[in-house]
């Protein structure tokens, strides 16, 4: 569906760039540009999260109440992995995708689906290990009572991590935040493209660049109202339950 | 016993600054004053070419001066000389640069150099662009194929550039034709994007030729191998340098900026800058103004 | 009123017992049996692994050697083990509302019973507090909770570690009567493990002393503190042994 546009136009060039309507004058456009970038954040680091949680949440219970063998260093690289440069997974994960790497036939590249993959990467130690902390603070006392009223091992892990919740609940906080927040991965595999890889991370390094600062600070007015309204919502639920 | 070890190495670091202080250097012939301090900011592309890197050191040496580049994007560069955190500005936007200084921001303007912008794409050229003479054409050939294009996004010099040939071929590309991808970076990503896509994009010659070998899917389909042979005048880049007006902001150093401006634009420079590339690319990067 | 039982059928059967734990052997017992319907009590000083032996028939741990059978079974699975089920000296409840606390157990059973779980709160003198949050109780009352959580399950077994010891008298009584209650008119078999000697005679039908992991003298309480064979059973009985 290309969009063609005829009309006159200066011939001298320099005049022609005085001309040159550009899309960010048009305020429908701006806010239609801006809805698409807000959408974009929420849908990959909202869909990151959610796939971190799953599978980072039981695992982090399973590490802190089985008898792990290696326990001691796996919590070393989880620990490690919390403090991991997000910009170096995203290093890796391009070299992956990219279409000589191991992974390229996947075609994900500059699409939010490595995006994504870049943020789980980087939320699953920040859930698995604060996850993992908060179940080994439960009385380990608790274990032996509820399977004692009949709970399977299996059981057991779910009641306590619903002992547990609060911690659980920071440990998403904190994986949201860092993946919300953080920008070298995504503009890595992401691409920063207009229309489909942009974010308000990268846009707002996008509009420093171009010296739009203004611009730039609403957009992180906006991250941070944005972070603070899903955080809202997070505390709330362990308060629900 | 530990504090009165420590009392020891105390008494004796300060023994030993006593006596490094008395110590006289041998007396220099005439006292040398602290090197003066200039900003000047410039677009990421230029540093890149390290072009400043090789003719700076003589600016520094003949003014007893310390320049500390700052490398950003075009209106990043023009912005920081509005708010009058660099000294001098040296980009290559002209409709930008007029309006620093008709906004009173810059003053006294000099053209420096220009160099050139090509066209390059994928080895498999899947719009048939290759020697097309004039970009525009090149342009439309792309878009009615549905090539991927890749754009730079910033309101850069190149940015800019590209804008104004896609108004010539009378074409407005938007984010919703799939093939055409605004990526809001750098030259060098967007080279390394264009490479990984196999894309179309616009690049000034001198980051492309630094970067070629990094990018084994691209040659230059528009725009010849040297400045001399690109067929298309309207893609000729001009840099202007211009020092930020001290009656904005009174603290720049205009006095230093305004040498550099001169220096810049001497006959000796304006050499060094036309030599500039030829031992390690083969050919000149930019061409001098005078 | 009457017993249910008028057969001695065996319900758990111990052989051969040595468990060890960090190290520490804990447990020696060579022979034990544990009638179906019974009030067992087992008495003895602290650390003497009354606790131990009690995780010991909840099957929550292995002995390190020997075997235990429940119903003939020495691994029994899992909805027999479910029939097994143990109040703790601490207990320790959910952070959650009383009935959810008590219907607990029901759940992990898929099991619903809204109108059974607000009568035994209610047996429990807990009714005012039913949708209180369970942390808020003081720690006679969390007792009571934890009672009623495991009575809920009607259990076949109730398996009771010195569920008294730190009560005051009236929390004391009203435990105990229902602890009575349920032997004698449901005939859930009980072990009830504690240092109290006067709460074993009050309650117990039989006795078993066990002394650093040892069952010294196990007996039908009559004669187990007015005729005890062992001598060490005389001085427990009399309060000599210090601990």
């Amino acid at each position: 569906m290309a969009k063609i546009s005829l009309g006159r136009r200066s011939s001298t060039l320099a005049d022609s760039e005085w001309l040159m309507t550009d899309s960010q004058n048009d305020p429908l456009s701006a806010i239609s540009n801006m809805l698409d970038i807000i959408s974009l954040s929420l849908f990959v680091s909202g869909i990151a999260l959610i796939i971190a949680a799953i599978i980072g949440v039981p695992l982090g219970a399973m590490l802190a109440l089985r008898q792990v063998i290696f326990k001691k260093i796996i919590m070393l690289i989880i620990y490690t992995g919390m403090g991991l440069p997000p910009v170096v997974v995203g290093l890796v994960v391009y070299i992956f995708l990219s279409r000589e790497g191991a992974l390229g036939w996947l075609g994900w590249l500059f699409t939010p689906s490595a995006m994504i993959t870049a943020q789980v990467i980087i939320a699953l130690p920040l859930v698995v290990g604060l996850t993992a902390s908060a179940v080994e603070n439960v009385n380990p006392e608790l274990r032996l009572q509820i399977r004692s009223l009949g709970a399977t091992p299996n059981q057991a892990m779910w009641t306590i991590l619903s002992e547990a919740r609060a911690g659980v609940v920071a440990a998403i906080v904190a994986a949201f935040g860092g993946i919300i927040s953080e920008v070298g991965a995504v503009m890595l595999v992401g691409g920063n493209i207009e229309g489909s890889t942009r974010v308000l991370t990268t846009a707002i390094v996008l509009e420093t660049r171009k010296g739009d600062f203004g611009l730039a600070l609403s957009l992180g007015g906006v991250l941070l109202t944005l972070t603070l309204i899903t955080n809202f919502f997070l505390l709330n639920l362990n308060k629900r339950k | 016993m530990k504090s009165s070890s420590s009392k020891t190495v105390l008494v004796m670091g300060v023994i030993l600054t006593v006596l490094s202080a008395c110590a006289t250097p041998t007396p220099a012939p005439t006292p040398v004053p602290p090197p003066q301090k200039m900003r000047l900011a410039t677009t990421t592309s230029t540093a890149d070419s390290g072009l400043l890197d090789n003719i700076l050191p003589d600016f520094e040496k003949k003014f007893n001066a310390k320049v500390d580049t700052v490398a950003v994007g075009t209106g990043q560069a023009i912005e920081l000389g509005v708010k009058g955190d660099v000294d001098v500005v040296l980009v290559h936007a002209r409709s930008s640069e007029d309006k620093f200084v008709a906004d009173g921001y810059g003053i006294n303007r000099l053209d420096v150099m220009y160099n050139d912008f090509v066209l390059v794409g994928p080895k498999e050229d899947p719009a048939k662009v290759k020697d097309v003479a004039a970009a525009k054409d090149a342009f439309t050939a792309i878009s009615k194929a549905s090539a991927t294009f890749v754009s730079r996004g910033d309101n850069s010099g190149t940015h800019t550039k590209e804008k104004s040939v896609w108004t010539a071929a009378q074409i407005t590309p938007t984010k919703d034709m799939s093939w055409y991808l605004s990526i809001g970076q750098g030259m060098g990503e967007t080279l390394l994007f264009s490479n990984e896509k196999k894309a179309y994009t616009l690049t000034d010659r001198g980051t492309w030729l630094a970067q070629q070998s990094k990018l084994p899917n691209l040659i230059i389909v528009v725009g010849g191998s040297t400045i001399a042979e690109n067929k298309d005048k309207g893609l000729l880049n001009p840099y202007g340098v211009i020092p930020v007006n001290p009656a904005k902001h009174p603290g720049v150093n205009f006095d230093l900026a305004t040498k550099f401006a001169q220096w810049i634009t001497s006959a000796e420079t304006q050499k060094k800058i036309g030599d500039y590339g030829k031992d390690k690319f083969g050919q000149a990067l930019f061409y001098p103004s005078r | 009123m009457q017993r249910l039982y008028k057969t001695l059928t065996p319900l758990f059967q111990l052989s051969r017992i040595r468990h060890n734990y960090n190290g520490r052997f804990v447990l020696d017992i060579d022979d034990l049996t544990i009638q179906r319907g019974e009030l067992f009590a087992i008495v003895g000083p602290s650390g003497a692994g009354k606790s131990t032996l009690l995780r010991l028939l909840n099957f929550l741990e292995s002995a390190s050697a020997g075997a235990i059978r429940y119903k003939e079974h020495p691994t029994p699975p899992l909805d027999l083990t479910r029939q097994i089920t143990t109040v703790f000296q601490h207990p320790i409840l959910l952070h959650r509302t009383v009935r959810e606390n008590v219907d607990y157990g029901l759940r992990l059973r898929d099991q619903r019973d809204p109108k059974r779980v607000d009568e035994i709160i209610a047996r429990v003198g807990l009714a005012a507090f039913a949708a209180s949050a369970a942390d808020s109780l003081s720690g006679g009352e969390r007792q009571r909770i934890a009672l009623a959580r495991a009575l809920i399950l009607n259990p076949e077994v109730l398996l009771l570690d010195e569920p008294t010891a730190n009560l005051d008298p009236h929390n004391v009584s009203l435990i105990e009567s229902i602890i009575r209650e349920e032997n004698e008119q449901r005939g859930i078999t009980i072990v009830l493990v504690t240092h109290n000697i006067f709460q074993a005679k009050r309650l117990a039908a039989r006795v078993g002393l066990l002394l650093n992991g040892k069952l010294i003298e196990v007996g039908a309480a009559k004669e187990f503190f007015e005729n005890p064979k062992d001598e060490r059973t005389k001085k427990f009985v009399d309060g000599e042994l210090i601990y």
